[in-house]
């Protein structure tokens, strides 16, 4: 990029630029609860493979009954909110990193965490049904 | 989004190719992009072909020889040619280092290409802008900041606290390792970067600071610090052998440590 193709008309000094809004004091918690989901899921992977290879080739009934044992729900709980949980936050970063206009910013992270919701919601609501035999 | 591609006045178009020097038994190939701001052209990668006979054997020696023999419109940084003051920071065969410190004999296959570092504002042909990156630097405040009395003599410090700067204070902020960070390419103005990162952790490291807490507060922020993602290029890039992204980790640590 050449020295003409920067968008640096502003008379602001360089240094009150980088300091512009001052830091937001935030960001540790996403960061944390990034590590912790990231490894609640890979403590939780094995499980989870076992409990869908089982899951395999059964009907509703059979789902039912593997479901409605106490700790393959929790496990199956655990792991949709932990990989929703995660998806959102890693989704967030991606479209903090590669998208800048701010409207179409706010609207994706808007947009990432309703679609993170609905699919933690709408998985957790399925595992309570099959678990409950309703 | 971000742009992936360059500007339309930034794309490279053919160059000029210069004479083999004269009487020259042995030659190598210089690739070296131009660009003057001065004459409304594309950038371009001129051809030149070093006697290596008659210079050093490091890059910088042979863009020094081109500018005394060939071509002394040729710009560059350069001052202590011995990988101590970090202003000959390019790219070097697609990789960011210092031209006094790596040898020509080095760079394989063929032609030496080098190119002004990554990402930044081009001042002329290898001369990068990097006021934003030496403002990253003073937002870290790096000084002592000390509220107790100054003692009488100096600030001590123990050899196992002095141990821990070790690795930290070794860094020239040549840039290269800012300018390998892809994340630094997408969003150098709100992510400081390794170099400006590395040395905040200098600071916060040093037992005889009194600012630790204030110094962490300022960067903990989305785009300031925890826009490095560890991909660790900027370990890679540097030509002193340090280590940013382990540095950028340590301040990650201290954030969740006082949380928690």
């Amino acid at each position: 990029m050449s020295a003409t193709d920067t968008p640096r008309r502003s008379m602001r000094t360089p240094l009150g630029r980088v300091r512009n809004l001052g830091a937001a004091h935030s960001g540790t918690s996403d960061f944390w609860r990034q590590r912790i989901t990231g490894v609640a899921m890979t403590l939780l992977m094995i499980p989870v493979i076992v409990v869908v290879m089982m899951l395999l080739g059964s009907n509703q009934a059979g789902a039912k009954l593997i479901l409605g044992s106490l700790p393959i729900a929790v496990i199956m709980l655990l792991f949709i909110i932990a990989s929703a949980w995660h998806m959102k936050i890693g989704m967030q970063v991606i479209i903090e990193d590669y998208v800048h206009n701010e409207k179409l910013k706010l609207v994706s992270i808007m947009l990432n965490n309703f679609f993170s919701i609905a699919v933690a919601l709408a998985s957790t609501y399925a595992i309570l049904k099959l678990a409950s035999g309703v | 989004m971000v742009e992936f591609a360059l500007p339309k006045n930034s794309k490279i178009t053919g160059g000029k190719t210069w004479p083999k020097p004269a009487g020259a038994t042995e030659t190598r190939e210089f690739r070296v992009y131009r660009w003057n701001p001065d004459d409304g052209k594309n950038p371009s990668v001129d051809t030149y072909y070093v006697d290596v006979n008659d210079c050093g054997p490091m890059v910088l020696d042979g863009l020094i020889w081109i500018k005394n023999h060939i071509d002394p419109s040729l710009t560059f940084r350069r001052s202590c040619r011995e990988g101590v003051c970090g202003s000959c920071a390019m790219n070097i065969d697609g990789q960011n280092t210092l031209a006094c410190t790596r040898s020509m004999h080095d760079v394989k296959d063929g032609a030496v290409k080098i190119n002004p570092l990554p990402h930044q504002p081009v001042v002329k042909d290898l001369v990068p802008d990097l006021t934003n990156f030496y403002a990253q630097y003073a937002s870290v405040e790096p000084w002592l900041k000390t509220t107790s009395p100054t003692p009488q003599k100096e600030w001590r410090q123990s050899h196992e606290d002095r141990e821990k700067l070790d690795g930290l204070y070794e860094c020239i902020l040549c840039a290269c390792c800012s300018t390998s960070c892809p994340s630094y390419w997408w969003n150098s103005d709100r992510y400081l970067g390794p170099a400006a990162l590395l040395q905040a952790n200098r600071w916060v490291s040093d037992s005889r600071d009194e600012a630790t807490g204030e110094r962490l507060d300022n960067l903990e922020d989305p785009f300031r610090l925890y826009r490095c993602h560890t991909i660790m290029n900027c370990a890679k890039a540097c030509p002193k052998g340090l280590n940013p992204a382990e540095a950028i980790a340590e301040l990650k640590l201290k954030m969740v440590e006082r949380q928690i």
